[in-house]
């Protein structure tokens, strides 16, 4: 692609419509030259609408200043991130600037029109060869591999290079910085290429260098009671978490983003509180991972657009974490991105289109909104590599929906296109109920590690103590049976002991699958007994006291002696009401054993 | 010398169109009109079109009148000199003082790098026990009022701005009635607190334009003194007259309304004015606390909604009470661990008691029969709203978590409270229990 130049013909807030000489491509990247008091500053942009010689960029700064008759540098790339070993514990803004070195060289405020390369140019990598001379390479097929952090960072061919191409140089192994040439390859027409540890992807094409993608199979365990057991994600799967605020949505990500049971996290602050991110970013460091022993950063990537940046670098941001996500995925490595929250995103384009005087759509989104979520969601995905390894991208992303009303279009266009859906309620949480997870307006379509029968039951234990309760709001206690008044106390005792998690207890925060299913089948045959009560009275003392036992189960480490002794208790208070099996539940209990 | 348009093409609302070269967006400019003179600044560039809003608003503009390009954004003096003064919107001294014109800073600034902040890590003390005790206020949180019109905000407001452990105190008036803005100014000047206060108020009768410009003066102004080193809290009220300002002047300019008339992108301005509240490491904080009156009462409208969103928690105003439910400080948690020990103990134990006296309550209503327990939290329920909740309560936290147990030592027996029996063996009053009170009395 040439190089065009522009001048600027009009501004409205952080679009600028420009009078281009030459050829332009939608979604290219320019420059636009502009004096800010006493500084000439370039201001980075993205070509949104060609129409003739005139195109509308999008700004990803403050467009304050800009004049007309300003002059605009097209670059002939699209909006692209670096992509090559040392992301890993960076924290990027949506452009893929480095916050903290940011910081370095202007201080307190993110100053315009100052952008830093991505990758550490001095940073030295021990590289070690696996490709030969004379090989013929592909895309994305690996030369050397260098060690970052616990990973093996495979260099691998430029997923831009399209074709077959032979292995004419590779270095030997030895420290190279990132820009150093590590091989030369040769195409069929005989030019070299010259290779170097990174290249550039533009973030809004998805990565395909893979042989298959699969159906998302195996579970993503993220320690959330309620979700492994009732709620699973699958490696490779999609979930959404709409809520209204306050109701812990962020708090739910923070949590998944320390103890899920993957390779790398990368976590897109997109539109956010600054404060949410200040949290992540301060603690990460000094948290250690139970897994490999090192700091939850090294397998960390935070990509943050917080409320008060830019809105257009807004929507880049996103892409820029999924495309970072695909890249190691390519590496055999599993991949979660937490998209926090996809609502400000889709604000962004809301208000790009309202300035675009495009035709709106239903409360003005665009109407090519559900397409784009759509096409976001679907660059998740497990994949066999060419190599025979499998890697895989998981994507969370949680939804805000105005007045916490779901029925609005991205909650909507989002349902359409997940996996699962993680329902939180302002009822729930106002409720102190945390995670909170609505158990019976959620669903999941991945199969998790607990028999789905089973789980099934105590979802059907949990909707009929749900109308018992609804009921006695009406009737009052006396006015229900006996009967149904154990159901209730059922319903409670699953909700405050299996769905409820206390974030804050160092055991209850993360609960292992083992953990899960043992703990779940004392709960299950608990659901299935008939119990002997004569009267309510003794029925809610009973399980008052069951349930003071099961909690401190819940704080008590795992196989210990102390829990050991509650499970035995636990069992004991069981067996001694113990009068049969529930009618409902003589098939399923028969199936079991 | 600058170059002098005397053509204005079009008049619509607020807004204005010359035909004009060499300017740039984001620009002011100077209108002189036959009612005097007004700025105005640059709100969209198309070829050699200029539109222009004007802050005094568009009537009275006529076709023929001078627009003038000043060459800069909106800009506000900086210095020590602004304390204990009031301005307009606009940066206009409202009281008899003289204009400021030297140091001059723009406004709507950068935001701060997000690497760049900290964990906030200091409670701001503001004398009235449902803040202190139940949602502390912290240092850099960004915390709006809840509340419906007729409740007394604005009383509030200025207790805080009065009592709060500050260094100063920036009041941004947006629509504020005009009553309301002398009674601040009152009870600041009587309390001796105007020495530590600037006031940037556009009241309800001032041009709307100005309204939309009080929170970017305001904040730009308070984020200087941070940087000094300075302990800021910025009080604004009312956030809603600033989000229909923000509609109002959107829909003159055409644009494409989302929700109920507000402007798309009405949740991006509000966080780049609240997300201001910072605390500079090595310097000063600001912290906001502002007033959003949710319309109908509804929580779910448009402005709450996103508010709710960006800010780090909310004051329910109800019926002159702060409210213990819904009410939330997300930050307290930092913060109220290293005051006393009893702080969360208390915090938690009186309100759950609290929500059982509201169950109590429910049942008395609907005709049930009260038990003895029923009896003992109505009595509860009353003497915590009287000398806890009420907003006349002035007393420093630790007298508050004081009374907080004699409170309960009126009327409970110490298991019945649920608090920890090592907490109890420390703080419950000696010699006090519910039947001992009942005996002597």
């Amino acid at each position: 692609m040439s190089q065009s130049r522009g001048t600027v013909i009009g501004v409205n807030g952080n679009m600028v419509s420009v009078e281009v000489e030459g050829e332009v491509a939608l979604n290219e990247v320019g420059y636009i030259d502009t004096e800010s008091g006493e500084e000439r500053r370039r201001l980075k942009s993205e070509v949104i609408r060609v129409r003739g010689s005139r195109a509308e960029v999008q700004v990803f700064e403050m467009t304050t200043g800009i004049g007309v008759g300003d002059h605009v540098e097209f670059t002939g790339e699209l909006l692209a991130v670096e992509l090559g070993p040392g992301l890993l514990a960076k924290v990027y803004d949506g452009l893929q600037n480095p916050l903290p070195e940011l910081a370095a060289q202007c201080g307190f405020f993110l100053d315009r029109g100052v952008y830093i390369e991505a990758l550490d140019r001095e940073t030295k990598w021990r590289f070690t060869p696996k490709a030969s001379i004379g090989d013929r390479v592909e895309r994305a097929d690996t030369l050397g591999v260098v060690p970052e952090g616990i990973f093996e960072h495979r260099i691998m061919v430029p997923f831009n290079r399209y074709g077959t191409y032979t292995v004419k140089e590779i270095a030997s192994e030895g420290e190279y910085v990132v820009t150093d040439r590590i091989a030369v390859l040769e195409d069929s027409s005989g030019e070299q290429i010259p290779v170097t540890m990174m290249f550039e992807w533009p973030v809004k094409r998805p990565i395909e260098c893979y042989a298959e993608r699969l159906k998302p199979a195996d579970p993503m365990v993220t320690k959330v009671r309620i979700i492994d057991t009732f709620f699973p994600v699958a490696l490779g799967g999609t979930y959404c978490i709409p809520g209204p605020f306050g109701a812990g949505k962020t708090v739910l990500q923070q949590i998944t983003s320390r103890n899920a049971d993957v390779d790398i996290v990368i976590v897109a602050a997109c539109g956010e509180r600054a404060g949410e991110v200040v949290e992540t970013l301060r603690e990460f460091p000094e948290l250690i991972d139970p897994r490999t022993g090192r700091t939850l950063m090294e397998r960390t990537v935070i990509i943050c657009n917080t409320s008060s940046m830019p809105v257009a670098a807004r929507e880049a941001s996103v892409y820029t974490a999924v495309t970072i996500a695909e890249y190691y995925r390519q590496m055999g490595l599993n991949v979660l991105l937490l998209a926090d929250s996809t609502s400000r995103w889709a604000q962004a384009m809301r208000e790009m289109s309202g300035r675009l005087e495009e035709i709106p759509g239903e409360e003005a989104f665009p109407a090519y909104l559900e397409s784009v979520i759509a096409a976001f969601y679907e660059r998740a995905g497990v994949v066999n590599l060419r190599d025979g390894g499998r890697g895989s991208v998981t994507i969370g992303g949680t939804v805000s929906p105005a007045g916490g009303n779901f029925e609005e279009p991205v909650t909507q266009a989002t349902l359409k296109v997940v996996g699962a859906f993680h329902g939180l309620s302002r009822e729930r949480s106002d409720a102190r109920r945390y995670p909170s997870i609505h158990p019976l307006e959620s669903w999941s379509k991945y199969a998790g590690s607990i028999d789905r029968g089973m789980v099934e039951y105590a979802r059907e234990v949990l909707h009929h103590g749900n109308e018992v309760g609804q009921m006695m709001k009406v009737v009052g206690e006396e006015g229900t049976s006996l009967d149904d008044y154990v159901w209730y106390l059922k319903s409670e005792f699953t909700d405050s002991v299996y769905l409820q998690q206390n974030a804050f207890d160092p055991v209850d925060a993360a609960v292992s699958v083992e953990r899960q299913k043992y703990t779940f089948e004392i709960l299950f045959d608990l659901l299935t007994t008939r119990l002997n009560f004569g009267q309510k009275e003794e029925a809610r003392a009973w399980f008052a006291q069951l349930r003071q036992r099961f909690l401190d189960l819940n704080g008590t480490e795992w196989q210990s002696d102390a829990f050991k002794e509650l499970v035995a208790d636990i069992k004991k208070a069981v067996d001694s009401m113990r009068a049969g099996v529930e009618d409902n539940a003589v098939s399923i209990v028969g199936e079991m054993r | 010398m600058r170059k002098v348009y005397s053509k204005i093409e079009s008049i619509a609302g607020n807004v204005i169109t010359v035909t004009a070269e060499d300017v740039r967006y984001g620009h002011l400019a100077m209108v002189t009109s036959s009612h005097g003179k007004s700025l105005a600044e640059v709100i969209r560039l198309n070829g050699s079109q200029v539109s222009l809003q004007v802050f005094a608003g568009g009537r009275g503009v006529s076709t023929g009148d001078e627009v003038v390009f000043l060459g800069s954004p909106m800009q506000v003096s900086f210095s020590d000199n602004l304390l204990g003064r009031i301005f307009d919107g606009s940066g206009n001294p409202r009281d008899k003082g003289p204009g400021l014109e030297e140091n001059l800073i723009e406004i709507r600034g950068p935001s701060v790098n997000p690497a760049m902040r900290i964990i906030p890590r200091n409670m701001i003390r503001t004398g009235i026990p449902m803040i202190d005790v139940f949602n502390t206020l912290v240092e850099s949180q960004k915390l709006p009022i809840f509340s419906v019109s007729g409740e007394p905000y604005n009383e509030l407001l200025a207790r805080v701005a009065m009592q709060a452990e500050v260094d100063m105190i920036i009041l941004g008036g947006m629509g504020l009635k005009y009553d309301d803005y002398l009674s601040f100014r009152e009870v600041l000047e009587e309390g001796g607190a105007m020495s530590r206060t600037i006031f940037f108020v556009h009241t309800a009768s001032d041009p709307v334009v100005e309204c939309l410009l009080v929170p970017d003066v305001a904040l730009a102004v308070a984020e200087r003194f941070a940087l000094n080193g300075k302990k800021v809290l910025v009080l604004l009220t009312d956030m809603t007259n600033f989000s229909d300002s923000l509609k109002e002047i959107a829909i003159t300019m055409e644009q494409v309304p989302s929700n109920r008339g507000y402007p798309g992108d009405l949740y991006s301005q509000l966080a780049s004015r609240y997300e201001k509240a910072v605390d500079f490491e090595g310097a000063g904080s600001i912290t906001i606390l502002g007033v959003t009156t949710m319309p109908g009462d509804d929580v779910t409208h448009p402005v709450p909604d996103n508010t709710g969103y960006i800010t780090e928690g909310q004051y329910y105003l109800r019926n002159g009470r702060i409210e213990p439910f819904g009410s939330l400080s997300r930050l307290k948690q930092l913060v109220n661990s290293d005051t006393r020990e009893d702080h969360r103990a208390i915090m938690d134990g009186m309100v759950t008691l609290y929500a059982n006296y509201k169950e109590s309550l429910e049942k008395k209503s609907m005709g049930f029969r009260m038990s003895d327990w029923d009896q003992k939290l109505l009595r509860y329920g009353e003497m915590f709203e009287s000398s806890m909740m009420d907003l006349s309560v002035n007393i420093p936290l630790e007298q508050a978590l004081d009374r907080g147990w004699e409170i309960l030592a009126e009327c409970f027996e110490p298991a019945e409270t649920g608090l920890r029996t090592e907490l109890i063996n420390r703080f419950w009053p000696k010699g006090r229990t519910a039947a001992a009170n009942e005996e002597s009395a």
